[in-house]
């Protein structure tokens, strides 16, 4: 049963954290701004549930477990903002498709 | 062993490379995002470290609110940016900055290399007497027991300093209403968060705050997450920023130093020195400080982070 726990531990971990290489590699290669959200937003949301989901066989039930699915619902609702804030500055201007309106460029 | 060597090896890399990128960065902007990055990874290293009040603090103040304080810096720079950058200095001047810079950089290192192997401490005295204190977090124990009069100075060096701001506005804004920090958008996703986060956050602020007589935590890393949220409210436009003349609002701010004043006299008294706790009151009197410093600390790094007065006096009741 322990085994059988920490090889659930062992395989979610990593996946969650091939998101995460997934994620900072479309940071890196996607061409704007709203793809490259979309892929950072995608490994939070994926990456760091899987981390969380295979750490919660580790940790103490109620209270140990319980902290870190508000963690992730924190990281959630803290991701899924931030995306919606930075999308809507990145927003093509309308009669000049493919400029973002401001913000950063890299 | 050896794989938590090679994490530590490369955290230290990492830092080292932000470091330099952020010194060399040619944009304000992006110096302040890499100094913010820089602070998150420092944070890791006192964690790495074990210590995590110190890593909790360097988050909240150092990276967090620091950052923020320094992105408004480069917002109000960013119109001067390019004359200064056509004003750039000599190259002589430049060499002298680098010298002087890198002679500085070589004395601390020759100094953290000449410290004596074991360090000198204190540590196992702490230990030893902690119980009289009623804490069991150490670093709790230290700074309001051992090291209290640094912390009373730390604390109250706020005060000075959020005067210092408000001292910024023309004489006509003094008392007003500090500028309001974000764009009145009652469809955005901000609005939401702004509604949904607050009851979460402050749950964790009083919980950080209690905890850390016991564990890592305390009034500065609860103040910093009391902060936040009021200042997600005023950015989201839900809130207005406070008129700066108001009464309650003075009294909040100096209240925690006026306790901590007091209880530092009253030991002179009851316990023969400055900021000594009488026997058997060193726990009840700790709670009363942290607890009390903790509103004083929330509004006045949240005003810290608003700035000054912007509105006439009159006009914004």
């Amino acid at each position: 049963m322990t085994l059988a726990l920490t090889l659930f531990t062992v395989v979610c971990v990593s996946l969650g954290a091939l998101f995460f290489l997934a994620g900072t590699l479309g940071l890196l290669r996607f061409p704007d701004t709203l793809t490259r959200l979309h892929a950072l937003t995608n490994a939070d949301n994926l990456g760091l549930g899987l981390v969380l989901l295979g750490l919660l066989p580790q940790v103490a039930w109620p209270l140990g477990a319980l902290k870190l699915i508000a963690v992730w619902l924190l990281a959630l609702l803290a991701g899924a903002t931030v995306g919606q804030l930075l999308g809507a500055a990145a927003r093509p201007v309308p009669g000049n498709p493919g400029e973002p309106a401001d913000g950063p460029t890299p | 062993m050896n794989m938590a060597l090679a994490a530590d090896a490369f955290l230290a890399l990492l830092i080292l490379g932000l470091a330099i990128w952020t010194i060399a960065a040619s944009q304000t902007y992006g110096a302040v995002v890499g100094f913010v990055a820089y602070g998150l990874l420092v944070a890791l290293v006192w964690v790495r470290l074990g210590s995590v009040d110190v890593a909790m603090t360097e988050a909240a103040l150092g990276s967090g609110l620091t950052g923020l304080l320094l992105l408004g810096a480069a917002a109000h720079l960013a119109p001067l940016e390019a004359a200064e950058r056509q004003a750039r200095p000599g190259p002589w001047l430049r060499l002298l900055v680098g010298a002087l810079c890198v002679a500085v950089t070589a004395v601390l290192a020759a100094v953290v290399l000449s410290l004596p192997e074991p360090a000198p401490t204190l540590a196992p005295a702490v230990a030893e007497h902690l119980a009289t204190l009623g804490v069991q977090n150490p670093v709790t124990g230290v700074l309001l027991g051992y090291r209290a009069i640094d912390t009373l100075l730390e604390t109250v060096v706020l005060v000075p300093a959020l005067v210092a701001v408000w001292s910024l506005a023309t004489d006509p804004a003094w008392g007003g209403r500090p500028a309001s920090p974000g764009p009145r958008d009652p469809g955005s996703a901000l609005t939401l968060l702004a509604q949904v986060l607050p009851p979460v956050g402050i749950l964790v602020g009083i919980h950080l705050l209690w905890i850390g007589a016991d564990a890592p935590g305390g009034k500065f890393q609860g103040a910093v997450v009391l902060a936040a949220m009021w200042v997600l409210v005023l950015v989201a436009g839900l809130r207005r920023p406070p008129a700066l003349a108001g009464r309650p609002l003075r009294w909040l701010i100096v209240l925690g130093a006026l306790v901590f004043i007091a209880i530092g006299l009253s030991g002179v008294w009851l316990a023969g020195a400055f900021l000594a706790y009488p026997e058997g009151l060193a726990k009840p009197l700790i709670l009363a400080i942290e607890i009390l410093l903790t509103p004083s600390l929330a509004v006045i790094l949240g005003l810290l982070l608003l700035g000054p007065a912007v509105t006439d006096r009159g006009s914004g009741t």
